[in-house]
């Protein structure tokens, strides 16, 4: 997020203040932001495919059909009729027509862990669904690791990513959940820059994006024969398995805050700054 | 003038939109049977990358007995239809052999005395479905490489092939007896071995009786169960459909390392 150009040429007619565009999002930013929705969107719907060949979450180094799941997606018949269930730990869901039971690619309702919108393919396909995802983990892998090197060698991370001290103290951070609260954005000087909760939550995403390959790959038994103490940081391939799904949820509930915050801070001036990475900086308050 | 000029644009108009749909009508053609072919080629990474770390040929994590699962899941076939396989079971398998054969000097026949000879190896391994869930299990057998060393194998050999009992129907052969592959790497790895105990016990029908594959560092559709024969070979292409494996000619890794 560098300044490049402020458009002041033109004297203002008016007594708004002239309009100042900044260059805000570097082109390896933006390049690595794109290729990872796709490959992020492939990665969750092949991932729900692979889940539903067997929609149970252990905690440990096993754990099948007789040993006690942490957490659980499955069908019930009551009066004949299909029910589907979430459970987490011993909170019970009643969850048809999304989990456990949804319908099929028929329009029947059938025993499905996650709806067909959901998976890729639609339809129940764990081998196609594996090649999706491991050449889709492969461009993600390599695209995280583009990011990574080109964040550490411009001073992205540092500069525009790690928060201050300053910005650390409870009470900053409690004034900035406040305002994003009654949706008010920084504008000005506070715009061109991240606040602190836009700081943890892209950092936050970098953290649990490496946790899930990480714990992707701790599901490998090639994986865990060579790097063994994988297993271990993660205590077992069913936990491995568990946390990659869980950092898979964590995921989806970011983008769907990611997205309302786009809506709400400017769809057209925020999308346009991750392609072209020009941001129109919002005026200040005229008082 | 006017509405013939614009004919005229409308017909190019159609012209080139048609051109157009016929065109990406036919790229997809031409594509799409071969998307699935640009995913596949995943495999080969994945396959060169885990290759290259396990080099060294490290072991597959083995677990104490407090470790293992108290049931042991039966997946796949658990009792095969296949009336030669039903008439060896009826006589406890006393009637079964072993067959070695391919590419070897010397093709053996191998009673479970023979293999019970050999020097035994036991492990207590996890063995990861390729659905997702787990189970531990202590498996003892005779490793796969000296064996296959004691038969002669040629220097020309790539591949090791089990040839298994029981029958899931759909082969393109007319046939769908499963059947497995590994290579070499894999074969003579020392947690290679041919299982007819689990949990200190003899191997069940359910999980591959009288003797199953554990190749550890792979998913579970790897273990062959209901061995009836080994082969070795230097290509797979003139077995089932081509791909090494049952579960591979149905669209799965022939490496499953992941």
């Amino acid at each position: 997020m560098s300044e490049i150009a402020a458009d002041d040429s033109k004297a203002p007619t008016t007594d708004r203040p002239p309009k100042q565009v900044i260059y805000r999002h570097r082109v390896t930013t933006r390049l690595t932001h794109w290729i990872n929705v796709v490959c992020f969107t492939v990665l969750l719907m092949s991932g729900l495919q692979i889940l539903n060949a067997h929609p149970a979450l252990y905690w440990g180094q096993f754990g099948a059909d007789d040993d006690h799941a942490f957490i659980q997606f499955y069908a019930s018949r009551s009066d004949g009729e299909l029910v589907g269930h979430t459970r987490i730990g011993s909170w019970k869901f009643t969850t048809t027509g999304l989990f456990g039971a949804s319908a099929g690619n028929d329009g029947e309702l059938t025993v499905r862990a996650m709806p067909t919108w959901a998976t890729l393919p639609s339809f129940r396909d764990l081998a196609t669904g594996r090649r999706w995802h491991f050449f889709f983990a492969w461009l993600f892998v390599i695209n995280g690791l583009v990011y990574v090197s080109a964040s550490l060698i411009t001073g992205h991370f540092r500069r525009d990513l790690l928060p201050s001290w300053r910005e650390l103290k409870p009470g900053h951070i409690l004034r900035d959940v406040w305002s994003h609260a009654r949706l008010k954005f920084p504008k000005g000087e506070a715009a061109k820059r991240y606040n602190v909760l836009q700081k943890g939550a892209y950092l936050g995403v970098v953290v649990l994006l490496a946790l899930l390959v990480l714990t992707g790959l701790t599901m490998s038994p090639g994986i865990n024969a060579a790097v063994p103490g994988m297993l271990d940081l993660f205590g077992g391939r069913q936990s491995a398995r568990t946390i990659h799904f869980i950092c898979a949820a964590l995921m989806v509930a970011f983008i769907v805050i990611h997205l309302a915050m786009v809506v709400l801070a400017g769809p057209i001036n925020e999308i346009r700054s991750m392609i072209t990475g020009r941001y129109v900086v919002p005026p200040e308050d005229s008082k | 003038m006017t509405s013939k000029l614009l004919s005229r644009r409308a017909l190019l108009t159609a012209g080139t939109v048609g051109a157009g749909a016929l065109a990406l009508a036919g790229a997809y053609r031409l594509l799409a049977p071969n998307y699935l072919q640009i995913l596949e080629s995943a495999e080969n990474a994945t396959f060169a990358a885990q290759r290259a770390l396990l080099a060294g040929q490290p072991l597959a994590r083995e677990f104490s007995a407090a470790d293992m699962s108290p049931i042991f899941k039966a997946n796949g076939t658990v009792l095969p239809e296949d009336p030669a396989y039903q008439a060896l079971m009826a006589n406890d398998f006393a009637d079964w052999r072993l067959k070695i054969d391919g590419m070897v000097a010397n093709p053996a026949s191998l009673t479970m005395a023979d293999l019970k000879r050999l020097p035994q190896r036991t492990q207590i391994t996890r063995h990861d479905c390729v659905e997702g869930w787990s189970a531990i299990g202590k498996w003892t057998g005779p490793q796969l490489g000296p064996l296959l060393q004691s038969v002669g194998m040629a220097p020309n050999a790539r591949f090791v092939v089990f040839h298994c009992a029981d029958n899931l129907g759909g082969g393109n052969d007319g046939t769908g007896f499963y059947y497995e592959s590994v290579d070499l790497f894999d074969a003579f790895h020392p947690q290679t071995i041919l299982a007819h105990t689990m949990n200190d016990a003899p191997l069940k029908v359910a999980h591959g009786a009288p003797l199953r594959l554990r190749v550890e560092r792979q998913l579970g559709y790897k273990h062959a169960k209901y061995l009836m024969r080994i082969e070795v070979v230097d290509r797979l292409t003139h077995l089932g459909s081509g791909k090494g494996g049952f579960w591979e000619d149905r669209g799965y890794e022939w490496y499953a390392g992941i």
